[in-house]
């Protein structure tokens, strides 16, 4: 094992030299490269990287550039996750049998992917992954919407969101089915490490991520990726809005475990009403019609019903 | 391109970020990378800006803020003090601006066009009310 890197401070931080570069073609002010930044540069070790289909892949490796000073890898839509457990067993059969170059590197494996590779089309190859016990760490970028397609709704879409196949109107207030919960279905693989992060709290993310090295095993991070185009609200807002979804305990901050044991990582000193969290964005606008604002009521029931829950949970240790 | 058979189709594409070799990336900061041609980082997108970030140095407190939270890997920082803007690769978010804790703020966003010196010059003072 390596030494782990030490970060103590964000000016510790800042010295580290980034492994991902500008000039990709991500929006401006998307908040996907904030994440593989704090991501990558919370180790010195080498990195074996993959995306599946989504925003990130097709941003990021547009021919005939790259924007990663690391190994990388794009199949498809849906086996990132297994073709860097496929690096992975590569790696582990190498050294078992002593034919490693360079035996002293030990290298990462992180497959990168939006929540539409993972909640719904490459659900069962992560599942996979998480089953046969890889030593690799599986990043979802959860912006909620299918992003690079033009903002078709995922299993992960929230209800009231408009989607363009959820579209709000005179009928219909957007997407009526409720967020997938893949933390608890990851989980529930009995993984050592699942985590939900956030870009605004650096350094619990990058405490996380660290852990999630460190363990022998799969490791599932839910990382909150607001998205200025889909999310509709100014790129500037991005940190702001995302302040806002781990405030409100829309997107609480927290780990389970070996499946089990969840800790609650963040608990915010004032609670921001959700109310706030969707006036913020273009995509909530029509909830505050008169006909749908029982919808608003709904969305705070919901989140508190979810925060007394992770708290119970947290509690009772299971 | 020459008509191919359903079992003749293109194999994928491999680009490498540098040229030769480097040993070891993570203690190597940019300006000491040989970048090949396909990395993005020989790329630009300041064409993609209608208004710039303006560094002031006088009131930075080198908190780092802005190089954590920045996009486009634009805000240079070198041995825990910010050097700049990287304005090959700025896309003029203004999430820098939004994260500046200082009064007045370190960065603020300005027309392309405008003259560093002369905004820098006439930098907005202390504003007593948002303290």
């Amino acid at each position: 094992m390596s030494e782990m890197k030490n970060i103590k401070n964000l000016k510790e931080f800042s010295t580290s030299a980034d492994r991902f570069e500008g000039a990709n073609l991500l929006c401006p002010g998307c908040a996907h490269s904030i994440i593989v930044r704090e991501v990558l540069n919370a180790t010195n070790d080498d990195l074996v990287l993959s995306a599946s289909t989504g925003c990130l892949e097709v941003c990021t490796a547009v021919y005939p550039y790259t924007s990663w000073d690391a190994s990388w890898i794009h199949i498809g839509f849906e086996n990132g996750s297994t073709a860097v457990a496929g690096a992975e067993t590569m790696y582990k059969a190498l050294k078992k049998k002593g034919r490693l170059k360079q035996p002293e590197r030990t290298p990462k494996f992180v497959s990168f992917a939006g929540d539409g590779a993972s909640y719904d089309i490459g659900f069962q190859w992560i599942s996979g992954c998480m089953e046969r016990g890889h030593n690799i760490m599986h990043i979802v970028l959860d912006n909620e919407v299918y992003a690079n397609t033009g903002g078709q709704r995922s299993s992960s879409t929230p209800i009231g969101s408009s989607a363009t196949t959820s579209p709000e109107g005179k009928k219909s207030y957007g997407e009526k089915i409720n967020k997938k919960d893949m933390m608890t279905i990851m989980a529930a693989h009995g993984i050592p490490y699942a985590a939900q992060v956030s870009p605004n709290k650096w350094k619990d993310m990058v405490k996380k991520i660290q852990h999630g090295f460190a363990v022998e095993g799969p490791v599932f991070i839910n990382a909150v990726s607001p998205c200025t185009t889909e999310w509709k609200f100014d790129p500037k807002d991005t940190m702001h809005i995302a302040d806002l979804a781990t405030d409100s305990l829309v997107f609480p901050l927290y780990e389970i475990i070996n499946g089990q044991e969840l800790n609650i990582t963040y608990r915010p000193k004032n609670v921001v009403p959700v109310e706030e969290y969707l006036a913020a964005q273009g995509r909530f606008k029509h909830l505050f019609k008169d006909e749908y604002k029982y919808l608003i009521k709904e969305w705070q029931d919901r989140v508190d019903e979810k925060w007394a829950y992770l708290q119970r949970r947290e509690e009772a240790r299971v | 391109m020459a008509k191919k058979g359903w079992d003749e189709f293109e194999i994928g594409a491999m680009l490498r970020t540098f040229d030769g070799k480097i040993d070891n990336i993570a203690a190597t900061q940019q300006e000491d990378r040989a970048y090949s041609q396909n990395s993005s980082y020989t790329a630009s997108v300041a064409d993609w800006r209608l208004i710039k970030p303006v560094f002031n140095k006088d009131y930075c407190i080198d908190c780092q803020f802005c190089w954590i939270y920045c996009p486009d890997v634009s805000i240079i920082s070198r041995d825990k003090k910010l050097v700049g803007v990287d304005m090959d690769h700025c896309k003029g978010c203004g999430i820098c601006v939004e994260v500046c804790p200082t009064n007045p703020k370190s960065l603020l966003m300005f027309p392309e066009q405008a003259d560093e010196e002369s905004v820098i010059a006439n930098w907005p003072k202390k504003d007593e009310e948002e303290a």
